[in-house]
């Protein structure tokens, strides 16, 4: 369905949490010192995100606009501290990886954001799409510039990757070199990163538009 | 059941406005006082088993044969309360493992550091921290041997100047990026030593071996 193809492209690419609204700044620069850390950050916010669309699009019609957002940051808040909880009592492993991550999720204004825009005004399973679209669309971007950042800073790529995924995925953790630049893995390098992966995705959507234009020229 | 028309009228009103957002904010309490009330004991179970593999971890095996996570004595360090586990073989006292915390970069870091009868470190691992990925969360055995250049050390090795990181002139390194983190880890330890000289002679006293 078209309606689903939209969302999708929009979560993955065109609107881009990070890459296209240029939301979530606040992780996207402090955890994405590895690819890996990304990638916790990441899966950890795409589970938030679905529950919290799902939750704020089935109790739309009940909220009044001039009291919206503080109902939709407590929603959001104790959905987060409802997830923190289950997973230190129930899955102790995981919360101990992932457990630094949850906690920063609150402060992810994404989530409020698609809330706010998308959520509240749409039916509840494009809510939900929506949400998963663009908390993967948000994972590749944290995995991007944690890879970025890791390699250039680290000389390593996806390192402690089975800390999170399990002795399994071992065979993701590379060691390229030893030493790299520190500023990558310091502040500064995020939004070095991010400044370089914003022109390269203007430049290859300038690129695209222009072909279009010569094509329809030509036709 | 209200009809979609009525609630039409109603939402714009301040008392369903202020009625909508108590409810919200009554569930949401309700919803996280239940799961508290679910979860504490499985976390409490979790940490205690956590406890105990650390404790394990910087005692030597064959030094033990109680069990010291329960073996505790409630102490403080200046403000700090600490925990200081006993561990013991044959009723002896062998070690002690001070269960402390330090003030790192991102929060509070929680230690175990274990010390032998002769003064000596044992080992040291880190519990629980809020450091930044990637950068402070290097005290983690996980992550880095980092804590690892503690064993063996006491308080002339080296000597108590040099207890420090290296960029204050100190005999630890700290990691690139991320001083505040080695350096609250280095001071705890140390600290602990020093607990331990002072007050070792109280706790072995303090419960007869049963």
């Amino acid at each position: 369905m078209s309606d689903y193809r939209k969302i999708l492209r929009d979560g993955l690419w065109d609107n881009n949490m990070i890459a296209g609204q240029l939301l979530a700044m606040c992780p996207a620069m402090a955890v994405t010192a590895s690819a890996t850390n990304g990638l916790g950050m990441g899966l950890a916010t795409t589970a938030v995100l679905v529950a919290s669309n799902t939750l704020v699009s089935s109790v739309r019609h009940l909220v009044p606009s001039a009291v919206r957002i503080p109902i939709f940051i407590v929603l959001i808040a104790s959905l987060v501290t409802l997830v923190d909880l289950s997973l230190n009592a129930w899955l102790h492993e995981l919360y101990k990886v992932l457990g630094l991550f949850i906690a920063l999720i609150v402060v992810n204004c994404g989530i409020l954001g698609r809330a706010e825009s998308f959520a509240s005004k749409s039916k509840l399973a494009h809510s939900a799409v929506d949400g998963l679209a663009m908390g993967i669309g948000f994972t590749l971007m944290m995995v991007a510039i944690g890879a970025v950042r890791e390699v250039l800073g680290s000389g390593t790529l996806f390192a402690q990757a089975s800390l999170l995924l399990g002795p399994a995925f071992a065979f993701l953790e590379l060691k390229l070199f030893d030493g790299g630049a520190l500023l990558m893995v310091l502040p500064p390098g995020g939004f070095l990163v991010l400044g370089g992966l914003l022109a390269a995705k203007r430049a290859l959507e300038a690129g695209r538009q222009r072909r279009g234009v010569v094509v329809a020229q030509s036709a | 059941m209200i009809g979609n028309h009525s609630l039409e009228r109603l939402r714009p009103t301040i008392p369903f406005q202020a009625a909508m957002l108590a409810l919200t904010v009554m569930l949401a309490s309700a919803a996280l006082g239940l799961a508290d009330r679910a979860t504490r004991q499985p976390i409490a179970d979790a940490v205690a088993a956590d406890t105990r593999t650390s404790l394990a971890q910087v005692l030597p095996t064959d030094s033990y044969d109680n069990d010291p996570t329960d073996d505790v004595i409630d102490a403080r360090d200046g403000d700090v309360p600490v925990a200081v586990h006993v561990a013991r073989k044959g009723g002896v006292p062998t070690a002690v493992v001070i269960a402390t915390r330090a003030r790192g970069y991102g929060g509070e870091i929680g230690l175990v550091v274990g010390i032998s009868r002769g003064e000596r470190v044992l080992g040291v691992r880190i519990t629980r921290h809020a450091e930044t990925p990637g950068l402070g969360d290097k005290i983690e055995i996980a992550k880095s041997d980092w804590v690892t250049s503690f064993a063996g050390r006491h308080l002339a090795d080296p000597e108590p100047a040099k207890w420090a990181v290296r960029k204050d002139g100190g005999a630890f390194d700290q990691f690139a990026g991320a001083t505040i983190t080695p350096r609250a880890v280095v001071a705890a330890v140390k600290r602990s030593l020093e607990l331990y000289r002072r007050e070792h002679a109280t706790w072995f006293a303090l419960r007869k071996p049963s």
